[in-house]
């Protein structure tokens, strides 16, 4: 049975994060975000402690723990900077079709070079003409003897311009539609790999997005995941695994938020008191802090499932929905709790509700979110 | 070579200090382990990797909530805990605590004591001291650099005094507490966590270590806390803006008088 509540070991885990966050994530956030420049010796130090790849199984140099785990992980790192733990999801986004389908050989070959150096990975879906529409992917493999020959741009990136490997969704003949999908681990200094100039952001800005352009890349029929065709269905419970922390990570940006208007509303006064006396300010409080409990209860429902084996597109969709929506919504409360304080970037709620804004966009709009669960509704 | 650490489980420094009856309120207190204690751990782990080989076993004294102190240290890669435990101890003062921890390291095989250079809770800064007395063994206190002899028979440590650093030899074993600026204590790892899982830590009483239940425990204490006061709140500035002359002389007074620190 689902248990939400934290054993020993999580608590041990969640205070590492919580105080490799502090120490490590919450001095830079500030700064990587006004320059929009990745803090790569955070990726050395998340290495050397384990923080990241921790869902990859531990004969590959991995952490060897679940979803669940990683949650926990994803909601103190984001609480310091989301746009810093974007590039740890996504890294984790790409290994997670390596886990699912990789053969012992490929995580051999792949994985396992990979993990034992600070490095990260990146999933390289979207194209300009395909994002909530997955099937409509347009980056061709074509086979040619032992290899796929592969062309094409993928647009919005995350850790384009610094991963050390790239999980490539290709079509062998869009057509096809999904049936033609297959799912290629290219590494990233092949011959014919580019990437276009850095996104400039609204939100998440530490955080590496960009083009990726393959022209005739041979990607080793034996980086294959899965068989030809199989790609759709993967990248699909890749989405569903990955989702609940995502969802974390907007836990860990609603929390930061809540707790920033918790503080200041103590120490702001108006009309000789301060501010928290005032009940219009205390329910605002108060319905954020609703939003956070739940929305972690529901991650922690999702991942639960996912490291069970269960399917869990509708938890999963839901929690995703919900967190990132809360967090939208928490993270405009807070500056409204801060008035004209936060709006000016000297507080950090302002940067909370810019880098809020994505989670209810990358990994599945939460449009796409309400689809997965309408149609779980509606089905037969 | 076989490293043993003393560690006490500390109220974080970040928790707020609540007082009640005149003594200290830890009901909503949150424990980490004493952070001059984490150099102590960071050095000794430091020449275990640096000699290649060797033992680092962690020893506390304190309630059932101080084995959360042993498996963070633990998780960061000691080697073995011992936790000495029983309600005789509670309520030690730095000297009954040393007694306990002497009683406990006679019957390890140590060739060199780890302390912290005092425990951020009481700031006695005594226990690893009278340890060493009590193991009629050497102590260099306040240590910000340590080097061991190639032999491994003897320490050369440079601790702070005032105004600079004095360098010390000492034979080992020995006692060595540990200051700031020895090093920088590194993280847990997710590995180190979820094999402490797997560790047993084992519980010493008071009959285990032979000692006498009356000889440590609040009945034995030399040290007894009167009263805990928090520190009086900050009161606003005062403006001193009329003849600086004689201004001064206000303010000379005050100085003195008042705030007495003249």
């Amino acid at each position: 049975m689902f248990n939400p509540s934290l054993s020993d070991e999580h608590k041990a885990l969640r205070e590492l994060a919580r105080h490799f966050a502090r120490n490590e994530i919450t001095p830079i956030a500030a700064e990587a975000d006004r320059v929009e420049e990745y803090p790569w010796e955070l990726v050395e130090k998340a290495h050397a402690v384990g923080l990241i790849n921790i869902t990859v199984p531990e004969e590959y140099g991995g952490g060897g723990l679940g979803y669940f785990e990683d949650c926990l992980v994803a909601e103190e790192l984001s609480a310091a900077c989301a746009g810093v733990y974007s590039s740890f999801v996504a890294s984790t986004l790409a290994l997670t079709p390596l886990n699912i389908a990789a053969t012992p050989d490929q995580m051999e070959r792949l994985m396992k070079p990979f993990c034992a150096q600070p490095a990260l990975a990146s999933f390289c879906l979207t194209e300009p003409g395909a994002g909530s529409d997955v099937a409509s992917v347009r980056t061709r493999a074509k086979r040619d003897g032992d290899a796929y020959v592969l062309n094409g741009t993928k647009r919005f990136i995350t850790n384009g311009g610094v991963a050390k490997m790239y999980t490539v969704t290709a079509t062998l003949d869009p057509e096809l539609r999904h049936k033609g999908l297959v799912l290629l681990v290219v590494p990233s200094d092949s011959p014919g790999v580019s990437v276009g100039k850095k996104e400039e952001k609204m939100g998440q800005r530490a955080a590496d997005t960009r083009e990726v352009i393959f022209e005739d890349v041979r990607a080793p029929v034996e980086n294959r995941l899965g068989e030809e065709g199989e790609g759709f269905g993967l990248v699909m419970e890749t989405l569903d695994r990955i989702r609940a922390e995502v969802a974390a990570a907007a836990v860990g940006v609603g929390r930061a938020a809540l707790q920033a208007a918790v503080q200041y509303s103590k120490e702001r006064e108006q009309f000789s008191e301060p501010i928290s006396s005032f009940q219009a300010i205390q329910f605002k409080l108060a319905d954020m802090a609703i939003k956070v409990e739940a929305a972690r209860l529901l991650v922690r429902q999702a991942a639960w499932l996912a490291d069970h084996g269960l399917r869990n597109s509708y938890e999963s969709a839901i929690a995703k929905c919900f967190a990132a929506d809360s967090a939208m919504q928490i993270t405009t409360d807070a500056v409204q709790v801060f008035g004209g304080y936060g709006y000016i970037r000297d507080y950090p709620v302002e940067k909370y509700m810019r880098d809020a804004k994505l989670l209810q966009i990358y990994e599945g709009t939460s449009e796409i979110q309400r689809l997965v669960i309408s149609r779980w509704l509606l089905k037969s | 070579m076989h490293i043993v650490i003393c560690v006490k489980q500390v109220p974080d420094t970040e928790t707020k200090i609540r007082v009640k009856d005149g003594q200290l309120d830890h009901s909503e207190t949150k424990y980490v382990v004493n952070p001059y204690d984490e150099y102590a751990i960071e050095e000794g782990l430091r020449i275990k990797e640096r000699l290649g080989e060797g033992k680092i076993t962690l020893v506390s004294t304190g309630p059932e909530r101080a084995k959360d102190a042993l498996k963070s240290g633990l998780a960061v890669g000691a080697d073995e805990a011992i936790h000495l435990l029983d309600e005789a101890f509670e309520g030690s003062d730095p000297y009954a605590t040393a007694l306990i921890l002497s009683k406990a390291l006679q019957k390890l095989d140590y060739d060199m004591v780890f302390c912290g250079k005092q425990g951020v809770d009481e700031d006695h800064a005594q226990v690893g001291i009278i340890l060493a007395e009590l193991l009629d063994i050497p102590h260099i206190s306040v240590v910000t650099k340590l080097e061991i002899s190639d032999d491994l028979r003897s320490v050369v440590a440079h601790r702070e005094v005032e105004g600079g650093h004095a360098v010390v030899e000492t034979p080992l074993p020995a006692v060595i507490t540990a200051q700031k600026g020895l090093n920088e204590p590194r993280y847990a790892s997710i590995k180190g966590i979820m094999a402490v899982k797997k560790k047993v830590i084992p519980e010493w009483n008071a009959a285990e270590i032979g000692v006498e239940g009356d000889a440590v425990g609040v009945e034995s204490a030399k040290i007894t806390s009167i009263e805990v006061t928090l520190p009086p709140d900050r009161a606003g500035g005062r403006v001193f803006d009329e003849d600086p002359a004689q201004d001064a002389v206000k303010v000379a007074h005050l100085l003195r008088d008042e705030a007495k620190i003249l």
